[in-house]
């Protein structure tokens, strides 16, 4: 039909006009035409959308939706000692937020207890010090176990927390089939991205699908795994290697829980990714529609999957904590609000809203609290839930969908070219590719070629003060006394015998989990079982690319 | 000599993982002509400041995003001093708020860089604030 011709269009009236002499990109430096129309379309509407809840569920993995269920609200929160974390969970689910999500502090996520003299300066500062099951007893001091699922941030020490966790429950006389959650244990991304680690990659993959195949027999209502493109992101890659190097450390996932013989049935339902919202809205909500569409492939064709449960990408979200900026702060509530609304129109099914005040320091209450109501306000006043997937169907929605899903694809068979994401992490390919967008990102910003309000244009003389959230130094001193105590007043026979299990199955091959479980329970701490990690799997150093 | 090219450590103190800005300054400072040695993450103040004193370094850049600055920034400026090595230039950048900064400069870091500072302004600062060690 000539009323669409694309081409014609683009010589005759478009080049007529004047065009305002920038280059049309987004965030991720991804060209965008001046328009798209049915040309740029292509493929039937069952093969390529599919209805919410139909393969390829790119508008959706659910038939109904946020008709039929709002998003969770889970906001990240920890800091200080376990008692001050309690506190603000308390208040978060009294403000109408319906999940948990907890932050570690360093020492924690890197496997020192809070005595260690690598801990120093450290505890409690970035996130909650948990050093023993005595501290997750005081986190989750009066929360429903069975009623509020938990998420917990934590990858190269996640075997422990998850003992810890499930301990605590049994404690609390909540079996293990009824507690729900989601441990992050994505250590192929800490390689990549987010950095914290123990041991090579390797071991630490063994790790992973150790827990993968313990929670499909024991725990069946919590994911072992959170596949991670969020840190990716932060860490300065474009949404297209986002999209990609996430979806290939799936692929190496389940590949790797296959080869121990487990159907990948067994376990790919409970298997969930986390995804950024970044700035440039259309390509966001344009790549959580091909995330779906991908996995959803290559779960039936090239895995074999035979549930849909298998083949539907389900997804925790949370804005860019690196598009955040410290000058006017006050700024960034709006920025939250749009990458929100992306997550939102993308079919987020759980949500992390940034707060105001991120690039300061550890949010206050304050923030905190319009962070939550920016989601309540998506939620309850814009109306964009009342129908499914509303942006399906723009001509540009859908060529940036399927624009992504083939450059993703072509990353996706070059790591398979490689020998895989394991092989790919060896060679530093994706830390390479990624480092190189950061760099290219920040000289166009320093070129202004790229705008970050009130940083490189619109910027004012005079900072915006606004509180922030000061963490008592003193507690650290506190945390050390109380593990401290712990150690010196439990059955150390039975701590040594414990770990020397948990080294026996690092050894042996044996799931690692119930002696890990065992270990906890007598009061080894997370410095101790990650002692154990580190010297039978040994320690991975930073290669320090640049 | 004049033409002494400038030795600059790029270190990551701490236990944090974020090293997105210290590869992007190392970088930049590479770029500006600067002979420039990235630690790696995960290193402790005695890493930091052997590794000053063997590379014979002019100016040290330690980059910290987890909070611990107040501990880990004037601990390397101690083992230096203990190391007969504090003209070393010592500069930081990180989220570090500005009555941290404050105390931080009193105790001798030269500068601190805050997010939205470019690479620009630091290799600028650079130029005009290290000299070669004597």
């Amino acid at each position: 039909m000539s009323m669409s011709n694309k081409q014609e269009w683009l010589k005759g009236p478009y080049q007529d006009a004047k065009e305002r002499p920038v280059r049309f990109s987004t965030i991720s430096d991804m060209e965008i035409d001046p328009l798209y129309t049915p040309d740029d379309v292509r493929g039937g509407y069952a093969d390529k959308l599919g209805n919410p809840g139909e393969y390829p569920y790119t508008r959706g993995p659910y038939g109904s939706m946020y008709r039929g269920r709002l998003w969770t609200m889970r906001q990240f929160a920890g800091f200080g000692l376990a008692e001050d974390t309690n506190a603000r969970f308390h208040f978060l689910l009294k403000q109408g937020q319906d999940g948990l999500s907890t932050a570690f502090d360093m020492p924690t996520l890197m496997g020192y207890d809070a005595d260690h003299e690598r801990a120093r300066g450290e505890v409690g500062r970035e996130g909650v010090a948990v050093s023993t099951i005595d501290d997750m007893m005081v986190l989750f001091k009066g929360i429903p176990l069975d009623k509020v699922t938990t998420s917990m941030t934590v990858n190269c020490s996640a075997s422990v927390l998850l003992a810890m966790y499930l301990v605590m429950a049994e404690r609390n006389g909540v079996p293990w089939e009824r507690v729900g959650g989601t441990i992050q244990n994505d250590m192929l991304k800490e390689f990549i991205a987010q950095k914290e680690w123990i041991s090579p990659p390797a071991p630490s993959l063994r790790i992973v699908t150790d827990m993968i195949e313990f929670c499909a027999k024991k725990v069946p209502r919590w994911h072992a795994v959170s596949i991670s493109g969020y840190h990716i992101r932060e860490c300065g890659s474009t949404a297209v290697q986002e999209l990609a190097f996430t979806l290939a450390d799936g692929i190496c996932y389940v590949e790797d829980a296959m080869s121990r013989g487990l159907n990948v049935d067994e376990f790919a339902p409970r298997l969930s990714f986390f995804w950024n919202l970044h700035n440039d809205f259309l390509e966001e909500v344009a790549k959580l529609r091909a995330a779906r569409r991908i996995w959803a492939k290559l779960m039936k064709e090239r895995f074999g999957a035979k549930s849909e449960r298998s083949m539907t990408l389900k997804c925790h979200a949370q804005t860019a904590g690196a598009s955040l900026t410290a000058q006017q702060p006050v700024n960034n509530v709006v920025r939250v609000a749009i990458q929100a609304l992306a997550g939102v129109m993308g079919g987020v099914q759980s949500l992390h809203t940034n707060s105001m005040d991120e690039t300061l320091a550890l949010p206050t209450e304050n923030a905190v609290m319009v962070a939550l109501r920016t989601q309540q306000i998506i939620a309850e006043e814009t109306g964009v839930t009342n129908t499914i997937d509303p942006l399906g169907g723009s001509f540009a929605i859908e060529a940036l969908t399927d624009k992504m899903e083939a450059e993703a694809m072509a990353y996706i068979r070059k790591i398979d070219e490689m020998g895989g994401m394991l092989k790919a992490i060896d060679t530093g390919y994706p830390q390479r590719e990624i480092a190189e967008a950061a760099f290219a990102y920040q000289r166009q910003l320093e070129r202004n070629e790229k705008v970050v309000v009130g940083v490189n244009k619109y910027s004012i003389p005079e900072e915006i003060p606004i509180a922030t959230l000061k963490i008592d130094r003193e507690l650290e001193e506190r945390q050390i006394q109380r593990v401290r105590k712990i150690k010196r007043e439990r059955n150390s026979t039975s701590v040594k015998d414990a770990l020397k299990r948990v080294a026996e199955a690092c050894r042996s091959g044996e799931n690692l989990m119930p002696p890990i479980c065992d270990a906890v329970r007598v009061g080894a701490s997370v410095g101790e079982i990650s002692d154990i990690y580190r010297a039978e799997f040994g320690v991975y150093t930073d290669p320090g690319w640049i | 000599m004049a033409d002494k090219r400038l030795r600059i450590i790029v270190a990551k103190p701490g236990l944090d993982g974020h090293d997105r800005g210290a590869k992007i300054i190392a970088r930049a400072l590479r770029d500006a002509g600067f002979e420039v040695i990235y630690t790696g993450l995960h290193q402790t103040p005695e890493m930091i400041a052997e590794a000053a004193v063997q590379e014979d370094a002019d100016a040290v850049g330690l980059s910290v995003l987890s909070g611990a600055h107040m501990t880990l920034f004037p601990e390397v400026l101690r083992l230096l001093k203990e190391k007969g090595a504090d003209d070393v230039a010592i500069f930081g950048g990180g989220i570090i708020p500005d009555e941290d900064a404050t105390r931080l400069k009193q105790m001798g870091v030269r500068e601190i860089f805050t997010p939205g500072a470019s690479t620009e302004d630091i290799v600028k600062w650079v130029n005009a604030n290290v000299s070669p060690r004597q």
